[in-house]
């Protein structure tokens, strides 16, 4: 197993090379820049030219890159355009809050999506599975942002909920952690728990859709095929109890396809995310991707999208390693 | 069985753990509030929450020039002179009294007495002179290039760095007495005395840029770092001082000072960024906010039927169709570009696409700037004398590349694409074929238009930063520029002549002037004067919307 995840580690170190020399040219190849960002209306080109010069962004783009490269090794990202605070620290304080709101969406999904997609294939053909069938399919196909005004306009306000944000304004919760609902637990601040709770609700279920409909197709049809092996037929025919068989064969078997799409859509989740943060103001990783997009912001860009790809592959792994813990007949040499 | 009951007590043993954590995380860090807040975090009295576009840069004005961070360090710092609330008319701040020597070279600053800044400083004249030779001293090429309003107005520094490379205006800054400050001149310029109310000329306790190392700006990577006095420590006189930046909630709070030179209403205000307009306006239907700025003026309405605030701002930009001479041999014929001014059903365009209280701008500077001029030539939307004209110069079958911008939103033009096809029909329907090319803000228009000049035609604007009609018509007409093509020495003389002209009313009439000589030559078409508005909930009273963005909430109060 040790072997295993550090041969995986060692894997990323290229794939992460390659990643950084893709992202810095492709930045750099597109018209206008941050300059022009930064300068808004008072723009002009030789201002902007001007701008490039001082921040180095006339000079060659391997010198550029090689800079980059030097100043990435020993953890400086440089400060973001838009804020001009350091990346890194800014990636680190809103880090939680992604983490936070992408841990709701998944529970909701897994949540729902498991039981949903289990009882679909369980009630195969009825009113439950056709039901579930379109639900799903609205799910993935409704956009997420627009899916996110649909709520924030028409369901804010009726259900009492908090249409953006992460905690009420001026609320004054006591900050240790960055995870607003850990913090208050930590704290007893409970009213700042509850405050951050119904946050979380909207974005959260926004962003919860299309993984809970893919979640729930998946484990239907891994439930389906699971039913039809014959070893549950052998299960049964031994007498073994329904909850016995669901629980230990069917679910435990269907699970692995099901562990696996939880994994990939875990990676989603950050796009989703992007959308889902900057709909909802929730000042996310999501929330900095997309300022940093409008406002051509290399150096965030850069960090958020290395560290993307980073935790991806990090997920990735574990989900490898996920696949021995479920099924020990797989071994992760 | 037996492994079952084993698997089972796992499990309950898992639980059991889990609730156990649950328990033991809580109370295990101690909570950082005031004995006096209020359990649920309820607001006090006096607390006005204003949702914001963007994230402010640093909180050292003359570091900054944008829209974002002017509206926070507006309420904490003062300049020397600034905006009447609700107009563009000058009136005296930090000064009671403003002088200019007759060949406009050295201003006399006659200044409040009694005034401290946030952090107890006295504010005197020489707090005064402080600031502006730092700014004239300042060193290092990315501070210098930070500072583009310093760059724009007084065009040079002590010692030149990186691409800075004017002759300065500013030449030395006198302490007569604690109370009278002189500022001397290397030139006179007619952007003064409006140019003092820049907010990016803010008054900063020299206190505070000593103990905080101010003038400390760095490139880091490809972008820049700022001081402790920028990020945390900004002191000036305003109504309010610097509480607090909080980057994870998006939250910049200020609250009420004392001894500076207004008094606040309000015990706090607090800037909440929301870069979505739709969010913005549901956090103020659900009381999240008080106020945003900049609604979609489709949303005036029902606003209003929430019983929300719409305050419309008096006009300070200007929509214009940009005319490239150069490009297209067939505009340098003024019938041409006559022609296209009387096609253009301009009233049409600002009733159906502009919001409400916008106008048709008759010439280059809007009405609140002195030097506007109502006797200019007038355009009325007439297609058949536009067709006539069009004749007359042998340019019936004319073809006009027409750039204009996407991906972007500016306060004089809300919606690019809309503007484009409102004036695109009615060329055509002139007889002219238009070749529309579409390019994105921040991926190459204006270095198209502005430098390589590639356009027959396109749209631009301008939003003023203070009144001086030279901040308009001399931006636009003041050189020969690749953006309109043309070499036109005796209006770049009356332009250079109005500029130079003493303040006052000699100054306005110099451009009033060159506004007629303008509006005959042609060189561009005055489309419209869009007026930005900004909301603000039924409680809040004392809101004076400014034309340049500037209001001031010491007026305010709320409930």
């Amino acid at each position: 197993m040790l072997r295993f995840i550090v041969r995986r580690l060692l894997q990323a170190i290229p794939t992460l090379l390659i990643l950084s020399i893709l992202i810095f040219a492709w930045l750099r190849a597109l018209p206008g820049g941050p300059a022009g960002a930064l300068l808004g209306d008072k723009a002009t080109p030789a201002k902007i030219a001007d701008l490039n010069h001082v921040l180095g962004l006339d000079q060659p783009i391997f010198v550029q890159y090689f800079k980059f490269l030097g100043r990435v090794l020993t953890g400086d990202f440089g400060n973001s355009l838009s804020s001009t605070q350091p990346v890194l620290q800014e990636i680190l304080d809103f880090m939680p809050a992604t983490i936070e709101l992408s841990i709701s969406a998944l529970i909701i999904a897994v949540g729902l999506g498991i039981p949903l997609g289990y009882l679909a294939a369980r009630f195969r053909g009825g009113v439950l599975d056709n039901v579930t069938i379109i639900l799903t399919l609205v799910g993935v196909a409704v956009p997420v942002f627009f899916l996110g005004y649909l709520l924030q306009n028409n369901l804010a306000a009726p259900l009492g909920l908090p249409s953006q944000g992460r905690l009420s304004t001026g609320l004054d919760a006591t900050n240790i952690t960055g995870f607003a609902v850990l913090d208050g637990i930590m704290t007893q601040e409970w009213d700042a728990v509850w405050d951050a709770l119904r946050h979380l609700v909207l974005p959260a279920f926004t962003l919860a859709t299309i993984p809970l409909a893919v979640i729930t197709r998946i484990t239907r049809a891994s439930v389906l095929d699971v039913l039809n092996e014959d070893f549950i037929r052998t299960a049964k025919s031994k007498g073994l109890g329904e909850q016995t068989i669901r629980g230990r064969h069917v679910l435990r078997n269907a699970l692995l396809p099901v562990a696996t799409t939880i994994g990939l859509q875990t990676g989603l989740l950050l796009g989703g995310a992007v959308l889902t943060e900057r709909v909802f103001n929730f000042r996310g990783l999501g929330y900095l991707l997309a300022e940093g997009i409008e406002r051509k912001d290399f150096p965030r860009l850069q960090a958020l999208i290395l560290l993307g790809a980073l935790v991806y592959v990090l997920v990735n792994m574990l989900v490898d390693v996920s696949y021995g813990l479920i099924d020990p007949r797989v071994r992760v040499r | 069985m037996q492994q079952l009951r084993v698997a089972r007590t796992r499990r309950i043993a898992l639980i059991g753990l889990a609730g156990v954590l649950a328990v033991s995380m809580s109370a295990c860090a101690t909570s950082k509030r005031d004995d006096n807040t209020a359990a649920g975090g309820e607001k006090t009295g006096g607390t006005m929450v204003f949702g914001a576009t963007g994230n402010p840069k640093n909180f050292d004005p003359i570091f900054n020039d944008d829209g974002e961070t002017f509206r926070i360090t507006r309420q904490i710092f003062d300049t020397l002179l600034q905006n009447k609330p609700g107009t563009a008319d000058v009136v005296g701040s930090l000064a009671d009294k403003w002088t200019p020597s007759n060949d406009g070279k050295t201003w006399t600053f006659d200044l409040k007495k009694g005034v401290k800044f946030s952090d107890g400083t006295p504010f005197d004249a020489a707090a005064v002179c402080f600031n502006f030779d730092r700014w004239y001293n300042m060193k290092g090429a990315a501070a210098q290039s930070q500072m583009t309003y310093y760059a724009d107005v007084f065009e040079g520094f002590a010692k030149n760095e990186g691409d800075a490379t004017g002759d300065p205006v500013y030449k030395s800054c006198e302490a007569k007495d604690d109370a009278t400050a002189v500022i001397n001149l290397n030139k006179a310029k007619g952007a003064f005395p409006a140019a003092f109310t820049l907010s990016s000329f803010s008054i900063s306790s020299p206190t505070a840029l000593k103990k905080y190392n101010a003038d400390t700006v760095t490139q880091s990577g490809d972008s820049f770092s700022y001081s402790d006095y920028a990020n945390k420590y900004p002191s000036g006189t305003g109504p309010f001082k610097f509480e607090s930046w909080d980057q994870a909630k998006g939250e910049v709070t200020i609250a009420k000072s004392e001894g500076g030179t207004q008094t606040a209403n309000l015990d706090k205000l607090i800037f909440k960024v929301i870069p979505d307009e739709n969010a913005r306006k549901q956090a103020l239907k659900s009381g999240d906010i008080d106020g945003y700025d900049y609604p979609s003026p489709a949303d005036y309405g029902l606003l209003r039927n929430d019983g929300e605030q719409v305050l419309i701002r008096p006009s300070f930009n200007i929509l214009y169709l940009g005319i490239n001479q150069a490009n297209n041999p067939a505009l340098k014929d003024v019938r041409v570009r006559q022609a296209l001014a009387y096609g253009i059903n301009r009233e049409q365009f600002v009733k159906s696409k502009l919001a409400e209280g916008s106008e048709v701008a008759t010439e280059f500077v809007p009405k609140a700037i002195a030097g506007y001029n109502d006797a200019v030539t007038q355009y009325p939307y007439d297609p058949a004398k536009a067709k006539q004209l069009l004749t007359d110069a042998g340019a019936s079958n004319l073809t006009l590349k027409f750039y204009y911008p996407t991906e972007v939103t500016r306060p004089y033009m809300p919606n690019p694409a809309d503007t484009f096809t409102a004036i695109s029909e009615d060329l055509k329907a002139i007889g002219i074929t238009v070749q529309p090319v579409a390019e994105p803000w921040n991926g190459g228009y204006k270095d198209d238009v502005q430098k390589a000049g590639k356009q027959d035609i396109h749209l631009l604007g301008w939003t003023g930063d203070y009144n001086d009609a030279g901040n308009f018509v001399g931006t636009f007409f003041g050189r020969k520029k690749a953006e309109f093509g043309f070499d036109n020495a005796a209006l770049f003389s009356a332009l250079s002549a109005a500029d130079s002209a003493p303040a006052g009313d000699q100054h306005a009439a110099a451009y009033k002037d060159v506004n007629k000589q303008i509006m005959d030559f042609l060189p561009a078409i005055p489309i419209a004067y869009p007026t930005p508005a900004l909301v603000v909930g039924p409680k809040i009273k004392g809101v004076i919307a400014s034309p340049l963005t500037d209001e001031r909430f010491n007026t305010v109060s709320k409930g």
